[in-house]
């Protein structure tokens, strides 16, 4: 990128020659601009740089805090560490390897993310997937959201210092994620929901498996309430922290149990539904105090909520297919557990290799060249367990996407950290940003 | 506004597997759609005209497509048209959902020549929480003269998006606080998701045979 001519690649990388060749020594880059001349000693200001790699930063977040003794007077956020380039990649792939990469981004909302995209893939084609898939979508996605409510708990335990929280709390994910991992094969990054429907249907015991989940985590929700809302030093550190009111949530483009935290019931599952969330009986929590401790029983609350639909999820599972019967769009690689995991049925290998000519050239097609989708380009907003998950998808007609853009919600909600932050104290500073939930997969993307 | 594919499989840089590549397919984006929009877009336009003097000049297409309403913008209105959706009691648009960019480069469908629109697309997604409405706005400007004007006075939460979509395409939004680079490092050269940067990669031995990286490899069209 750069050469040593360069005065800035000069400054942050001085580069020597060494008899193993070049070496560069990389520094602070600006760091001395942001310092400016002031005299740490003498001074109260204090510009205190905390990570890309630091425990409190939930992930590769950076930031660069402006002190003056404790206060902190400027908080400013550097994001980008684990760019990957998500969106590029899947203009490369067809339409249902696309799943694959999108289901990476957030990487603790995987099913949110994939069903968010299969929903945009699907109204561009035009399509309804079977009412089965659509329950099973439902499902997962509160499973999901659970599992992902749990890491926040967990880590904002560990944060602030309640580590037994920690524990419990991937403890218990754990269990969802074994759930995850009889129904799809994976416990994250599962590529489950695919444009048509599933890859699978459920294996057996997997809904008597959910139905023994359901009370266990019931059980569990309520500990963590006993262990946590009574507790002074919990309370002191969430209580009154983080305040960011219904008009600057807005302002902000700021969603999900932030701003239900803030006292505006917006959930999406509830004002837009969709995938049949109108035809559940749930409610939207919200809580008044616009702050730290709002948000943390937000997401408990919206936990048990997350339970009823489960619930009633599993109730209304009935047999019938999980993907659409259009043979142009469906995958055609059946799934089956073998002695070594998960893979391709071999009475489909057999079928193609052995049986049908047409098969085989059925299943060549549509696996290398995939499915065409009319031109147009459609926006499909779900709620993640982080807000608003946005999926702006353009077709120009081809076997690829043309352009998938993701709203992730923790790249917006990071926006609010200024907001949250300057004016408070440092430690403070810890509680605000774990209260977004940023996950920096998403962030970055 | 349409695109053409050529050849069985829309194969190109390798030969044509299929022995025969006189096939021509077009591909037509959803043109502009004529009143009665349906649904509640036609009283969003009528309130966006009603409140919105320059509404002829501004405007230069609505389409509908899939339930969705896009109001292209002539880029010069987009941040005045934005303070119009937002504040107009019968718009209230108060949320900027998202904000992305697309690259339509030549002969591909939605690369929509109609009253000037030029290669680099923005979309602007407003989500109005009041009327539980959602709408389009799209500009486009040329990559020569990547300006368009910022709309994070009316919509803070814009700030972030707007970066990212001039660090990924090298749109430049005049009048935002700080347009710098977000999520590539800032001495990074090219804008990655322009259609003419590559993706990159290198070949991988698999077998004995060498997989070419992906976006060297056949496509499919």
């Amino acid at each position: 990128m750069s050469t040593t001519s360069d005065p800035l690649a000069e400054k942050i990388a001085p580069a020597r020659e060494t008899t193993e060749g070049r070496v560069y020594t990389v520094t602070g880059g600006d760091w001395g601009d942001v310092l400016g001349d002031r005299d740490p000693i003498s001074s109260e200001r204090l510009v205190i740089n905390m990570g890309p790699q630091h425990p409190s930063t939930h992930g590769v977040l950076r930031l660069v805090l402006e002190l003056e003794g404790e206060t902190v007077t400027q908080a400013r956020t550097v994001i980008g560490y684990l760019h990957t380039g998500i969106e590029k990649n899947t203009e490369y792939r067809n339409w249902t390897q696309g799943v694959t990469f999108v289901t990476r981004a957030d990487y603790l909302a995987n099913l949110l993310t994939e069903t968010g995209y299969c929903l945009a893939v699907e109204k561009l084609l035009g399509i309804e997937v079977p009412q089965r898939a659509t329950t099973i979508r439902v499902l997962m996605m509160e499973l999901q959201r659970i599992a992902s409510h749990l890491v926040w708990l967990a880590t904002v335990g560990l944060e602030i210092g309640a580590l037994t929280m920690m524990t419990m709390g991937f403890r218990d994910r754990e269990h969802i994620l074994d759930v995850f991992e009889m129904i799809t094969g994976l416990r994250m990054n599962m590529a489950y929901v695919r444009p048509g429907g599933l890859s699978q249907d459920l294996p057996p015991g997997a809904v008597e498996k959910v139905r023994e989940l359901v009370p266990y985590l019931r059980r569990r929700i309520d500990e963590y309430e006993q262990l946590l809302t009574g507790q002074p030093i919990w309370q002191m550190r969430l209580q009154n922290v983080a305040y960011l009111d219904v008009t600057g949530c807005i302002a902000l483009g700021v969603t999900g149990p932030v701003l239900r935290s803030a006292g505006l019931p917006w959930d999406l599952r509830k004002v837009e539904p969709y995938c049949g969330y109108e035809t559940y009986d749930f409610d939207v929590v919200t809580a008044r105090s616009a702050d730290a401790w709002g948000r943390y029983t937000v997401r408990v609350q919206e936990m048990r909520e997350s339970l009823r639909i489960v619930e009633q999820a599993v109730d209304r599972l009935t047999p019938g297919p999980v993907m659409v019967e259009d043979k142009k769009i469906a995958w055609p690689a059946q799934l089956a557990l073998g002695a070594d995991g998960l893979g391709n049925s071999l009475d489909h290998v057999k079928n193609i290799m052995g049986q049908s000519m047409e098969s085989l050239i059925h299943h060549f097609k549509l696996v290398t060249e995939g499915f065409r989708v009319p031109v147009g380009q459609v926006y499909v907003p779900i709620e993640s367990a982080r807000g608003e998950l946005g999926f702006h998808v353009v077709s120009d007609g081809g076997t690829r996407p043309y352009r998938v853009h993701m709203r992730d919600p923790s790249f917006v909600n990071l926006q609010a950290v200024g907001a949250l932050c300057e004016g408070g104290l440092i430690a403070d500073a810890i509680a605000s940003v774990a209260s977004l939930d940023p996950v920096m997969g998403g962030v970055d993307r | 506004m349409t695109g053409t594919d050529r050849g069985m499989f829309g194969v190109s840089g390798s030969g044509d597997t299929s022995g025969y590549g006189g096939l021509v397919r077009k591909q037509v984006a959803p043109g502009s759609t004529e009143r009665p929009y349906g649904g509640y877009f036609d009283d969003v336009a009528d309130a966006l005209e009603a409140a919105y003097p320059q509404f002829n000049d501004a405007v230069l297409r609505v389409v509908v497509d899939r339930g969705e309403l896009t109001i292209s913008v002539r880029k010069e209105h987009i941040a005045d048209v934005c303070r119009t959706m937002r504040d107009d009691p019968a718009l209230r648009f108060e949320l900027c959902s998202s904000v992305s960019g697309v690259d339509y480069v030549d002969n591909v469908a939605g690369a929509d020549k109609v009253g000037g629109a030029e290669r680099l697309h923005v979309a602007y997604h407003l989500t109005s929480m009041t009327y539980r409405r959602r709408i389009r706005l799209e500009v486009s400007t040329s990559v020569e003269e990547p300006h368009v004007p910022s709309v994070t006075a009316v919509y803070p939460g814009a700030d972030w998006q707007e970066r990212e979509t001039y660090d990924m395409f090298g749109v430049v939004f005049t009048g935002h606080p700080a347009l710098t680079r977000i999520l590539m490092p800032d001495d990074w050269d090219g804008f990655p998701q322009r259609k003419d940067y590559p993706l990159g990669g290198v070949p991988v031995e698999y077998k004995g045979a060498e997989i070419l990286p992906p976006d060297e490899r056949r496509a499919y069209r």
